[in-house]
Formats: structure tokens, C-alpha cells, sequence
């Protein structure tokens, strides 16, 4: 011990590795995550051997506005907030799209696109800068939040209705190149990298995954803390506006009254390895967590178990998985 | 106007009616290391959240080169030229290092190459913080801070946690700052550390500057008279206490606690000593030497894997802290915020160990209650201007309500582990006298300090960790600092002198490191000129 005074080893012996290794090691909980999703789908074609390409497809249309809800929840818990408003954002940007759609030409639908997309980032930003400006806590002050766009919802439609382009709606029902590829998991898969990918590399991401991990070290550290949080929230709503639009898609037409999403979102984080303290995970993993959900569902349902019972059967299995994950983290670090 | 590479000038700001700098003022100049001194309190904290940028000052100009700017954050500070490094990790604890580097826009070679000069070796960037043990995060922060070639370094508590060795890099690195022409703002309690390393000071007390000197042989004792003010400076007053040995305790019983054959978590290895009523007992060791297991293990925060614990003579096992209490087992940890409810008022912090046993789950005796807090804030001196947050305490004071809370339920043990940690002098006596008027009052305490001089003023006896187990025990009054720092460096006792002992260390340290951290010559200066020699703990006082 007197030798090693003053040498500090940087690293602890054994944990070096090549990189295949560590990024094995760092995304653990997804690889194990889509290992579960595979075990499901040949349980599930066990139980029903008739389960193909269609029930797939479907799958993946039930799943996409959860997807994207979860998507958008995972970033904003990242960076150290949460949003319970996102099933409201989902509701309200699904009415404003299929009340500007109605009746309107497919070429008209472009615009209400892009519109939409635009206003569900500028609630979202709302969202931040409310929470900001305010000081009080997140899950306050968009708790409070998701009355004031349900309401909103309900203002731009009293009751379902609205309508929907057909370009719209074919951009999700079929599959690309093999039967087995549905189109919505692709639109999903495109939308999410084509927002997240740069800007997980840009320094704005970097700055959100620090603010999530430690708010000083990051304040110290230079980031801006505040607009990090606020672009944060902005890009939870931007999600939020893609999860609406894919609501327009697969229903053809609005819905007020928003579904269950905000807590779809935050259980799909928590299984999906992101810490609800912030600072930890990806979208990967979220993403998969949200089919591991639908299939369970889809599981219970072939098993003929009642309904009601399979809501129990899916919080159980969520408890048992994320005690499952902590206990093998704990294991690891003493080990 | 002025030939000062840094200068502030007038620099106010309260918080609601509590004004925490009045008028301060620091000029430091290049080339120059600068120590800022005040005692707790005295709005240190604060002008270094102002000169930071943190926080915005109310009035007062700062000025860099001459040149008037309002720094308004922390990323505004750095790119100007002002990089600090503080007492606590730095790094976002989950990002990499790599990703750490890139938030603060730091470059990645020259970092490298102060991080192996630090003396830390094979560091894999692609590490997360969180992963790191803290004396290398130590290291990363401030090479991070060095590899921009800051204008202005700024040091803040930063040696406060240090093992010793780590300290000499420290010091290195300042004498090649100043060397280069810049200049270093640096922040210490440790008078050997400020003697050592700076050329002036400049003296805060009660939010205002009140003098700026230049460091020589003998200026510790003006500086201490500036930063206690009109309040007599009594130094070491508590040595002139009868020295009390396990001889003069009297033995009718068994010690209040006996440890034999503790071996805990990797560090502890076999630890045994008895623990008297009406002595303090210190504990010695270099860091990660087992004594944060053996704490941990006598508060019943970890479970022993071997060794006996004997309380009054009865052996004991602790599965959870409550149960060390009850055997009348306290402790007190260096991290105050392990210990209180930040967000609570000083009562409940105080309070809550002893309140619930007092009522049971029934209401609470509220005039006993507050009888007995009454007793303890005034005996322990605590300034309660803040008392409904405890967050908002000074961290001397916050320290005081955790010892407070033991001594009005009552206390019979009292463990300490580095309880002056990051503390002004002034309350370091307070909490010395404190810990003596307790053992004089038939309490046994258990004291660990990572600072070698506060042992024969607050100790009886002291035993010395090394490699997780007892090397030495002694009495503390014949312990000097030079005695103590062989001891813990598990040499056996000898002629030679605390220099020699670093330099040792440092040359068995090389031998080991080799080829990897030869001087590659960007310390500028040889390795071996680690530390001034420390003047003999007696002729100071």
C-alpha cells in the first residue's frame, strides 16, 4: 500500500475491454430487453401458431402514438423533468389535425402536418418555460398543464370527428420491402433518428443528459441550464405532436378526450431503462419496452385471460422486471 | 490602473435582509498564488460564487486585465479566463469523461497529459464518472481545469478531502501555474498549505475585506487575528488540560467499547481498540485505509465479516443504525448532508433522534422538547438567524446541529469521523472544546480527522490504521505532526523528518509508476520538491 501512495489506478482492473464489450456492457438492459421481446414473440406464436405478418403489423400500428409518447417522455426525463401533460399534448394536436383536415384536399394536409408538428413543439416549449420560469416542480406544474390542453382539446372538438388525408393514413397500414417489415414501425424508426440522432451529438443533447445527472456539475460545467430544460420539453412536445398525428393515422379522425398515455409513457420509460431521476438512457430501449407491453397484452388476450386481469398481470410483470434489473445492477456494483 | 491580472472591487450582495458581503475586494496578481481566508461565515462562499459568475453580485465591478465585465454564468467565467476547481467532484456523474471534456469545450490531449503528471495512469476516457473513485475525480477536475491554461486558477477547499499524496500533485501544479505567469486564487483552512504555497492573502470577515498580506514565516498568526476579529485568539489553550491516560480512567467496568479482530467490506482488515468513558480517542490513517469501513460498521451501517464488538462488556451486533443507537452508539459524519434534513428547521433536525422514544408515536412533549433543544443550540453556540432551513445554515454551523442533536438526547458514544471537515478555525475549536467537555463529562468519543494537527489538541490517546489494521498506538499529547504522519504511512518510528518521509513515498511511488509517469517536463519542475518542510507542531503553539 505504501508503494501504490500517490499512483491511482484509472480504471479498476478487469473492467477494460475491447469496445464491442463495453457497449455491450453500457446498453445491458436493451440487449436484454429485445432478447424478452423475442421470447415473446415465439411465446406468442406458441400460443396462437397463426400469429404472422398481419397481427405484426397491427401490433405495431396499436403501438405507434405509445411509442412516440414514450419516446418524448424519455427525453424530458433525461434531462431531469417529466412530463404528465403528454397524453393531453397527444389529444389536443390529435383534434387540431383532423379539424383542420376535415374536408380538405389531400394536398391541403402538408401544411396541417407541418403545422401540427410546429404547435406540439411550442406547447411543449410552454411547458418548459413554465416550469423554468416558475420554479415549481415539474411534475406540478405539467400536471397542471395536461387540464389546461385536455381542455383545449375539447374546445377544438366537442366529440370525435374531424377527418383524415388518405396519404395519411396509407403511410402507416401496409409494409415495406418483406411482409414483415410494417410501414408504421419504419415511420416510427425514421422520425425518431431523423430528431434524435443529431441531437444526441450536438452539444444541446449532451447538455440534457448532464442537467439530468447533475444539475450543479452541469451549471458549473458552463451548460445553460434553464434553455436546456426548456428545449427539452420543447422536443417531448414535438414527439407528443408526432404521437397525435399518428392517432390521425390510425383512427382516421380526432379524439378529444385524452387516451392513457402519460402513464403508457412512463411505464414504457422505466421498463425501458431510463432513471426517473434523469440522466440515464436512451430511446432504444423505451421503444422496445412499449412492444414488450402491447405483446404481453396481446398474450393475455390469445389466453383468453380477462381483461381486467391482464392490466394486473401487466403491472406485476413491470415490478418483477424492474426489481429483476435493480437487483442485477446492485449485484454488479458490488461485485 | 493597476498592474493586477484579476482585480474586484466593492463587491455586495444580500440574500433578503442577510447581508452576505458588504464590501469585498481581492487583487490578485500574475504570477501570483492568492490565498482567500475568512472564517464561516465571513462570505467566502459567496465571492467565489460572484467571481464564478454563479452568482450575480448586487454592486462592484470585477475586472480581468484591466478590462471592466459582468460575468453572468459560470461558461461566461471560463471563457474569460477563470476556471475553478471546488471542494466536491466536479464531473457529471453520468457522462463519460470524454463527454465531460466536450461540455466544458476542453481539449482532450493536454488534459492527458496533466491527468498522468497528476499521477493518475491507464485512465480509460470512455469511463462514466459515476464509475470513478473520488481521489481520481479529484485528479480530473483539476486537470480539467489546467489543460485551458486558465489565466485565473481558482481553488476552492480543494485540497479539504485530499489524501496527502494527492495534495503534493496539488501543490505542483500551483507552483507550475505560477511559474507560466498566471495566477492562482486559492482557498484553504490548512495553514501549512496557505504558508507553504502563497505569496499574499487577503482576509474576508463578516462580508467585507479587512486586510491583504503578504505571506511570510509567522503571517498565520495575523491572519488568524484578521479572520477572528476583536474575539481573543487563544491558540491551543485546550493543551494545558491534565493529560488524561487508560491508567487514570478508572477500570471498576469494562470500556465503554471494545473492538478485537474487526475485518469489513476490502479494506478492513483486523482492527482492535478499546474505547474508554471520559477519553477521546483518535483515530489516524492516511485515506482508504479501511476507516470508513470501520465507521461504518460502528454506526450499524454495514455489517461486520469477521471481529467482535463489546458495548459496556456485552458483545453486540448491529444490523441497522437504530440499533447502534440504542446501545448508545452516535455518529457524526464528515458529510453533514448525510446526517440532517437540509430542508428542515434546526428544532426538528435536532429533535428527530431522541423525540420518538420520548413520546412514543404519541404527541409530542413539546415544552420538554424545546427545553432540551434550547440547552443544546446554546451550549453548542449555534448561530440560528436561519434556523428554519438548516440548508441554509454555514456548514460549520450545520455541523454543529449534528452534534447538537446527540448531545441534547443525551450522549454516551460519540462517533466521529472527520466532523472538521471543510470548517473555519473558530468553530474547529468550538468543536474541539465541545468534544472535550463531553469525555470530561464521563462520554467516550471516537474521533478520525484527515487533519494531523487536530489531534493533540482534541485526543487522549490516539490509534494509527494502516493497510486496514492497527499499527501504532500512543498517547496524543507527545504526538507531532511528524510522528503521526510515519505512523500512518506505516513506518516504523525513526529520525526522519516529515520531508523526508514525502519525498520517500514519492520515490518508491516513481519506482512503481515507471516508464509510464516520468517527468515529461510539463510540471516544469522536479518531483521531488514536494512539500515545505512542516514546522514542529509544538513550536507553534
Amino acid at each position: 500500500m505504501t508503494a501504490a501512495a500517490g499512483t491511482v489506478q484509472g480504471s479498476a482492473p478487469g473492467r477494460t475491454g475491447g469496445t464491442v464489450a463495453r457497449v455491450v456492457r453500457r446498453n445491458a438492459w436493451t440487449f436484454g430487453l429485445a432478447a424478452l421481446l423475442l421470447v415473446l414473440f415465439l411465446v406468442t406464436r406458441a400460443i396462437k401458431p397463426t400469429y404472422g405478418a398481419a397481427e405484426l403489423r397491427s401490433l405495431a400500428i396499436g403501438a405507434l402514438p405509445i411509442a412516440f409518447a414514450a419516446v418524448g417522455q424519455a427525453i424530458v426525463v433525461i434531462s431531469g423533468g417529466i412530463d404528465l401533460s403528454i397524453g393531453s399534448l397527444l389529444a389536443l394536436t390529435n383534434v387540431t389535425a383532423a379539424a383542420l383536415m376535415a374536408g380538405g384536399s389531400e394536398e391541403s394536409a402538408v401544411p396541417v402536418v407541418l403545422f401540427v408538428l410546429f404547435l406540439g413543439l411550442f406547447l411543449g416549449a410552454v411547458n418548459g418555460l413554465l416550469v423554468v420560469a416558475s420554479r415549481v416542480p415539474d411534475i406540478i406544474v405539467t400536471l397542471a398543464l395536461s387540464f389546461v390542453w385536455a381542455g383545449a382539446a375539447l374546445l377544438v372538438l366537442k366529440s370525435p370527428g374531424g377527418g383524415t388525408a388518405q396519404w395519411l393514413k396509407g403511410l402507416i397500414d401496409g409494409t415495406i420491402g418483406s411482409e414483415w417489415i410494417p410501414e408504421a414501425l419504419v415511420l416510427l424508426v425514421v422520425s425518431v433518428a431523423l430528431v434524435w440522432l443529431p441531437l444526441r451529438r450536438s452539444r444541446l443533447g449532451l447538455s440534457m443528459y448532464a442537467v439530468g445527472s447533475d444539475r450543479l456539475a452541469a451549471f458549473r460545467s458552463g451548460v445553460a441550464v434553464a434553455p436546456t430544460k426548456v428545449a427539452a420539453y420543447a422536443v417531448t412536445g414535438l414527439f407528443a405532436a408526432m404521437g397525435g398525428l399518428s392517432l390521425s393515422m390510425s383512427t382516421g379522425i380526432g379524439t378529444p378526450v385524452p387516451g392513457p398515455y402519460t402513464l403508457l409513457s412512463v411505464a414504457a420509460i422505466v421498463l425501458g431503462g431510463v432513471s426517473l431521476v434523469g440522466g440515464r438512457g436512451g430511446l432504444l430501449g423505451p421503444i422496445l419496452a412499449v412492444f414488450v407491453l402491447a405483446l404481453i397484452r396481446a398474450d393475455l388476450t390469445f389466453l383468453n385471460v380477462d381483461p381486467n386481469f391482464t392490466t394486473v398481470v401487466q403491472g406485476v410483470i413491470m415490478v418483477v422486471v424492474v426489481m429483476v434489473g435493480a437487483f442485477a445492477t446492485l449485484r454488479r456494483r458490488t461485485a | 490602473m493597476t498592474d493586477f491580472l484579476l482585480e474586484a472591487t466593492g463587491v455586495a450582495k444580500s440574500y433578503g435582509a442577510v447581508a452576505a458581503l458588504r464590501d469585498a475586494s481581492l487583487g490578485v496578481r500574475p504570477g501570483e498564488v492568492h490565498a482567500l481566508m475568512g472564517a464561516n461565515g465571513a462570505g467566502k462562499s459567496t465571492f467565489v460564487k460572484i467571481l464564478t459568475g454563479a452568482v450575480r453580485p448586487d454592486r462592484g465591478t470585477i475586472t480581468l486585465r484591466g478590462r471592466e465585465r459582468g460575468m453572468h454564468s459560470p461558461d461566461e467565467a471560463r471563457r474569460t479566463g477563470l476556471i475553478p476547481v471546488y471542494q466536491e467532484p466536479s464531473l457529471v456523474p453520468d457522462l463519460d469523461v470524454l463527454a465531460n471534456l466536450s461540455l466544458t469545450r476542453t481539449p482532450v490531449a493536454p488534459f492527458r497529459g496533466w491527468v498522468e503528471d497528476l499521477g493518475v495512469h491507464g485512465l480509460d476516457l470512455r469511463t462514466p464518472a459515476r464509475e470513478l473513485p473520488l481521489a481520481v475525480l479529484r485528479v480530473l477536475d483539476l486537470a480539467r481545469a489546467l489543460a485551458v491554461e486558465p489565466d485565473v486558477l481558482l481553488l476552492d477547499e480543494m485540497t479539504a478531502a485530499l489524501p496527502a499524496d494527492l495534495t503534493e500533485h496539488v501543490m505542483n501544479a500551483i507552483r507550475h501555474q505560477r511559474e507560466a505567469g498566471r495566477s492562482v486564487i486559492f482557498i484553504s483552512h490548512r495553514m501549512i498549505e496557505i504558508a507553504a504555497i502563497c505569496d499574499r492573502a487577503t482576509v474576508l470577515r463578516d462580508g467585507e475585506t479587512v486586510g491583504v498580506l503578504d505571506v511570510t514565516k509567522g503571517t498565520e498568526d495575523q491572519i488568524v487575528t484578521l479572520m477572528l476579529g476583536p474575539v481573543a485568539t487563544e491558540p491551543a489553550a485546550t493543551r494545558t488540560r491534565p493529560p488524561v491516560t487508560p491508567e487514570t480512567l478508572t477500570g471498576p467496568g469494562a470500556p465503554r467499547l471494545s473492538v478485537r479482530g474487526l475485518v469489513a467490506g476490502a479494506k478492513l482488515q483486523d482492527v482492535s481498540f478499546d474505547l474508554h468513558a471520559g477519553e477521546v480517542l483518535g483515530i489516524v490513517a492516511l485515506e482508504g485505509q479501511g476507516q470508513d469501513e470501520l465507521f461504518d460498521v460502528l454506526a450499524g451501517a454495514a455489517r461486520p465479516a469477521a471481529g467482535e464488538l463489546r458495548v459496556d462488556g456485552r458483545p453486540v451486533r448491529f444490523g441497522h443504525p437504530a440499533d447502534a443507537i440504542r446501545a448508545g452508539l452516535v455518529f457524526v459524519p464528515a458529510n453533514r448532508a448525510q446526517a440532517l434534513l437540509m430542508q428542515r428547521s434546526v428544532r426538528e433536525n435536532i429533535a428527530l433522534p431522541f423525540s420518538a422514544p420520548l413520546a412514543g408515536w404519541g404527541p409530542i412533549d413539546v415544552t420538554g422538547e424545546r427545553r432540551r433543544i434550547n440547552d443544546a443550540v446554546g451550549r453548542l453556540q449555534i448561530d440560528t438567524r436561519a434556523q428554519s432551513e438548516v440548508r441554509r445554515l454555514s456548514g460549520g454551523n450545520q455541523q454543529k446541529v449534528t452534534i447538537a442533536r446527540w448531545v441534547a438526547g443525551g450522549v454516551r458514544t460519540l462517533l466521529c469521523f472527520d466532523p472538521t471537515r471543510g470548517i473555519d478555525i473558530r468553530t474547529k475549536r468550538e468543536i474541539y472544546e465541545l468534544l472535550r467537555e463531553l469525555a470530561a463529562a464521563g462520554a467516550a468519543v471516537l474521533l478520525y480527522t484527515s487533519e494531523l494537527e487536530e489531534i493533540p489538541l482534541a485526543c487522549d490517546r490516539v490509534v494509527v490504521i494502516f493497510g486496514g489494521r492497527v499499527v501504532d498506538e500512543m498517547p496524543a499529547a507527545g504526538a507531532d505532526e511528524p510522528t503521526l504522519l510515519r505512523a500512518a504511512y506505516g513506518l516504523p518510528p525513526g529520525a526522519l523528518t516529515p520531508e523526508e518521509v514525502v519525498a520517500e513515498a514519492v520515490a518508491i511511488e516513481e519506482a512503481e509508476a515507471s516508464p509510464a509517469a516520468g517527468g515529461d517536463g510539463a510540471v516544469g519542475e522536479p518531483r521531488e520538491a514536494v512539500r515545505e518542510p512542516a514546522p514542529p507542531a509544538g513550536s507553534r503553539a
